[in-house]
């Protein structure tokens, strides 16, 4: 019964953890068809901010709402640099955005120094059975829902969310109905970004930050995204729900590497199986 | 001249011009030896050894269109094989041989998978990254003394130490430092002069094809499934060719060969360099290494952060590579005539045809 | 802290400019001779820098220092610093190349286990000399190699001792980096807590990029240990240290580490994550001896920076001082002639007394247990005299066999 109350939550901060660092990535390669491979940096970006907003004395949670504003309005900035120039040209945007990732890495690292630093977790634990289970991990599945639902929330029920997922489809019919493509691309990267400054700074308990955080998480996210198709919340919540249980399962009874090396078989096997990632076929929803 | 008319160039036979500049790089190369020492023969031959990685990137990104982040598997393995087959069977020749043959067929298996299931693009791209991954976290997980191929420990983060240096048979001792030299330089040219006129046979040209437009060449007739799954199998090869000879430069072999770091380097390579040349790669290779090398020692420490700016404005700037630039620029310097335009720069192919443009 | 650019720098380019600066050699009145060449390589940038960023400059302090005071032999040391990026590809290609085309007279540097065995076919290859300025597991047989840091015997033994009689800690949970160092280490720690009566549940080993161990707290709690042996190593698995205390924490479960602090990851964490950790060193800032404090006030005016110093700081201080030692009693930088001079070099550094064994190229020195404090330090709990690297010498002896180019690994 343990074992099962183990696994159980083990899969749920798996898909968790997935869930949060997979969406900002998801969003702007669903509505903009553009892999942001410097995904990985915006995270450490937003580590880095929330670590700096906790040293001023910001709350917490007040430090990764900054952190989340501060990354997206970089991210704005990097589309309006760099992504505006690339659109349809997906190989190229990998291509620059993954200079861009090495770009701030070193950035950071000789603004910054290379040295890791992190914040304290006070939240204490929770005895669930044998189990003792951390309360910020628990508070992160909260926080991978929230980001979910505000997501479809702004999506579904804004009018900018209806602009957004109308370009989505068909940038050329929106543009003749008078909507700007390019303001709304520009504004779903730095909702994307933001996203990705969040997911950084909700992580820092967790995981501390430095320079070469990013990497980490890249690699895992591209995979869910790509694999999960074009819609964002969707396809990467289902590819989140899949891997996280594959990674969960097997980390919890052989070790990480194991957990990691399978969900990258099945994710080869998936893509084999349905090209266009899960819900490649998909044409509606979100 | 646009990146289209080296393309098509490509597929034109080699001029007398060009047999020239091969037989004056062979008598250079051959003769750097006797006037260089021998810390820049070593620097020089690991550039010759990873431009080799880099030309079958090239070839099989520029001529063959599939971007494939799993080149440095083969590398990777490469560099294994013949480290594990000569430690086991005491001869460097045959490990030699498996370094180059294992890749190839594991390039077929993982390349019919792929290619065959009808895998376009970015999906390519993905999963090698994916296999890439795979490959690099598994032997790093090898480091307890259980996992053993033969008599040869994995060991895992650390490395195969000790990798013996290739044996000759017209000496007793193992390649010296200017042997590795003159094998690596023999081995780019050998290998560029192959791609270059494997290029010209009809196969380079159906591959040039079906790169330009898969649908028509079908229609043709030809089945482009085939040519570029050889495309691929071919380029395998070569970056296990590639990773041998890494081992017997550096007598030592690492996860490391298999990690993202190091295919990010092979994009860079080719894309400073060119990749729809043959000779772009090379150079980029030689550029981009001396700098990260250069960088490493100067103390700046920031050798990502120079790469990631040069990967930026190379992919927005010079798409096509440094060569080519740089030739378009010499033909427009030369060409200041009066009621002389310059020719009109046609994009090159970006995503497969068929793939809608967003 | 936050680091700031320009100590930044100045730290990591001091080397090169101070060490051979006019200014330091009128000062010092030294010949202009030819400078002894000290090849280092380290990794300021990657993963593993967490332990390098205070060696690179403590090795240029010791260098400015035996040049202020004269130099070696009448030449003036320089340091030629390659940043091997934590990428052992740059140690194997930085190695060669310092040997082959900057001629270093010795070499210096490598941290992980790895770097170091991919380092030494090459120093034998140049006939050099190596400098090895890290704790390590043990075992290294070869002339030229020299060892100035911990191994198992001097750092594990008293650590499991004291664990397992004085906290009657004797059910434990080993985790160890998975690489050779984290292999041997383990074994190691195994070996020492059977012998003292102890058991070991379980041991898991963690690629250097692994930072999320919530599978492994859930496995360490159903087995339910009375400490947790770490032998973790590098940037991404300090996570773990956070990770422990906001699941378990130390108030339930002793955690007991032969690589905390070294990396000084106290700084990186907060006081509540740093407080109970039982480690064993051969220093920390706070030894209470004049050596000590004064090694720490002039490395912080050298370098700029007020921040915690650590033991692999003192490592590159201590290597370059006992280098320095032993070319004085060779007269010579030969390295054939600096090696059989090793023997019986002394150097009364910040730790306490530093003599080179002979017969296994270690280094005797005087363990200190400590304790993580509430302050993001450690407190001292008990001090060993001289204790000698007796793992390595019971494999190893190289006045028999000076050809011994081997590592050993403990059987169980």
């Amino acid at each position: 019964m343990d074992q099962l109350a183990a696994s159980a939550y083990l899969v749920v901060f798996s898909i968790t953890l997935l869930v949060i660092i997979s969406l900002g990535l998801a969003v702007i390669f669903g509505l903009m068809k553009v892999i942001n491979l410097a995904h990985g940096e915006f995270i450490m970006l937003g580590a880095y901010a929330c670590v700096f907003a906790v040293d001023a004395g910001l709350p917490l949670w007040a430090a990764c709402a900054a952190a989340a504003l501060a990354v997206g309005a970089f991210g704005v900035v990097v589309e309006r640099v760099l992504i505006r120039h690339l659109y349809g040209r997906l190989i190229d945007t990998l291509l620059a955005t993954w200079g861009l990732s090495l770009f701030i890495v070193g950035a950071v690292t000789t603004l910054l120094g290379p040295a890791g630093r992190g914040i304290p977790t006070d939240f204490g634990n929770v005895t669930v059975g044998a189990l003792n289970l951390s309360v910020y991990n628990l508070m992160l599945a909260a926080v991978a829902v929230a980001m979910l639902a505000a997501t479809w929330g702004l999506a579904r029920f804004t009018r900018f969310g209806l602009l957004a997922r109308g370009t989505m489809q068909n940038p050329t019919i929106a543009g003749a109905m008078g909507v700007n493509p390019s303001l709304v691309y520009m504004v779903t990267f730095g909702y994307g970004s933001a996203l990705a400054g969040l997911a950084g700074a909700v992580l820092v308990p967790l995981t501390g930050v430095s320079p070469t955080l990013g990497l980490a998480f890249v690699a895992k996210a591209f995979v869910t995204v790509i694999t999960g198709g074009h819609l964002p919340l969707l396809g990467t919540g289902l590819a989140s729900s899949i891997f996280g249980a594959i990674d969960g399962v097997l980390s919890y009874r052989w070790s990480s590497v194991i957990g990691e090396v399978g969900v990258l078989i099945v994710a080869v096997v998936v893509l084999r199986l349905l090209p266009s990632g899960l819900t490649g076929r998909m044409r509606s929803g979100l | 001249m646009t990146a289209l008319d080296f393309a098509s160039n490509a597929a034109v036979r080699p001029t007398w011009r060009w047999w020239v500049f091969v037989a004056l790089s062979v008598v250079v190369l051959a003769g750097l030896p006797l006037v260089t020492d021998v810390s820049l023969q070593l620097q020089l031959s690991l550039i010759f050894l990873l431009s080799l990685l880099a030309l079958s990137m090239s070839f099989m990104w520029g001529y063959g269109g599939m971007l494939s982040f799993g080149q440095t598997v083969f590398y990777g393995l490469g560099g294994y094989c013949y480290a594990i087959a000569s430690m086991n069977f005491g001869t460097t020749g045959w490990a030699m041989l498996i370094a180059v043959l294992l890749p190839a067929v594991v390039a077929a298996l993982l390349g019919y998978f792929m290619i065959y299931g009808r895998l376009s693009d970015i999906y390519l791209s993905v999963i090698t990254l994916a296999v890439t991954l795979i490959f690099e976290k598994a032997i790093r997980a090898t480091s307890g003394p259980e996992f053993v191929v033969g008599s040869v420990r994995l060991n895992g983060q650390n490395g195969i130490p000790g990798v013996p240096g290739l044996q000759v048979p017209w000496q007793d001792a193992p390649l010296s430092m200017e042997g590795v030299f003159w094998l690596t330089a023999a081995a780019m040219v050998t290998v560029y002069v192959a791609l270059r006129l494997l290029l010209t046979t009809s196969y380079g040209r159906v591959l040039v094809g079906i790169r330009e437009n898969e649908a028509r060449m079908q229609l043709m007739g030809f089945d482009s499934r085939r040519y570029k799954l050889a495309a691929f199998v071919v380029s395998g090869a070569i970056a296990g060719l590639s990773g041998a000879l890494y081992a017997v430069w550096g007598n030592f072999v690492a996860p490391e060969m298999f990690n993202l770091n190091q295919a990010a380097q092979v994009v860079i390579w080719v894309i400073v360099g060119g990749r729809s040349t043959l000779i772009g790669p090379i150079v980029g290779t030689g550029v981009v290494q001396w700098l990260t090398t250069w960088l490493g020692q100067v103390g700046v420490g920031q050798v990502t952060l120079v790469l990631g700016f040069v990967l930026m404005v190379f992919v927005l700037a010079f798409r096509e590579g440094l060569l080519p630039t740089l030739g378009a620029l010499g033909r427009v310097l030369v060409r200041r005539q009066p009621g002389d335009t310059a020719p009109p720069v046609l994009p090159a192919r970006q995503s497969a045809p068929g793939a809608p443009r967003e | 802290m936050k680091l700031d650019r320009r100590q930044f720098f100045r730290t990591a380019t001091g080397a090169l400019a101070f060490a051979g600066s006019q200014a330091a050699l009128m000062r010092a009145g030294i010949a202009q001779t030819a400078p002894i060449r000290i090849g280092n390589i380290l990794d300021r940038t990657g993963g593993i820098n967490i332990y390098c960023l205070k060696q690179i400059a403590a090795t240029a302090m010791a260098v400015e220092e035996i040049n202020a005071s004269g130099g070696l032999l009448g030449r003036k040391l320089q340091i030629v610093f390659y940043d091997s990026q934590s990428n052992n590809q740059l140690n194997s290609q930085y190695a060669t190349q310092a040997f082959a085309r900057d001629k270093v007279d010795v070499l210096f540097g490598g941290v992980t286990s790895s770097s170091r065995e991919v380092m030494r076919p090459i120093v034998n290859r140049f006939k050099g000399l190596y400098f090895y300025n890290a704790l390590y597991e043990g075992g290294v047989c070869d002339r030229r190699h020299v060892s100035t840091g911990m191994v198992p015997a001097q750092q594990i033994e008293p650590l499991v001792d004291y664990v397992i009689k004085k906290r009657n800690a004797k059910k434990g949970y080993i985790l160890a980096a998975d690489y050779n160092y984290g292999q041997i280490t383990s074994k190691w720690m195994q070996k020492y807590i059977r012998q003292m009566g102890g058991q070991d549940l379980a041991v898991e080993f963690f690629p250097l990029d692994v930072n999320n161990f919530a599978p492994v707290l859930s496995r360490i709690q159903a087995a339910k240990p009375d400490v947790v042996w770490s032998a973790l190593v590098g940037d991404a698995h300090v996570s773990f240290y956070r990770q422990f205390e906001s699941t378990i924490g130390k108030k339930n479960m002793l955690l007991a580490s032969t690589t905390y602090g070294v990396g000084r990851e106290n700084v990186a964490l907060s006081p509540a994550e740093n407080e109970g950790i039982v480690i064993a060193t051969s220093f920390v800032d706070s030894l209470p001896t004049d050596a000590a404090r004064g090694f720490v006030e002039r490395f912080k005016k050298f370098s700029g920076q007020s921040d915690y110093v650590g033991e692999y700081g003192e490592y590159g201080y201590r290597g370059m001082m006992l280098y320095a030692e032993a070319v004085k009693r060779a007269k010579s930088v030969k390295p054939d002639d600096v090696i059989a001079a090793l023997g019986g070099t002394k150097f009364d550094g910040p730790g306490g007394l530093y003599t080179l064994d002979g017969q296994t190229n270690h280094t005797v020195m005087d363990i200190h247990l400590a304790v993580g404090n509430a302050k993001r330090g450690f407190d001292l709990l008990e001090s060993f005299k001289q204790r000698q690297p007796l793992d390595t010498q019971q494999v190893c002896d190289l006045r028999k066999n000076p050809n011994d180019n081997k590592q050993y690994e403990p059987k169980l």
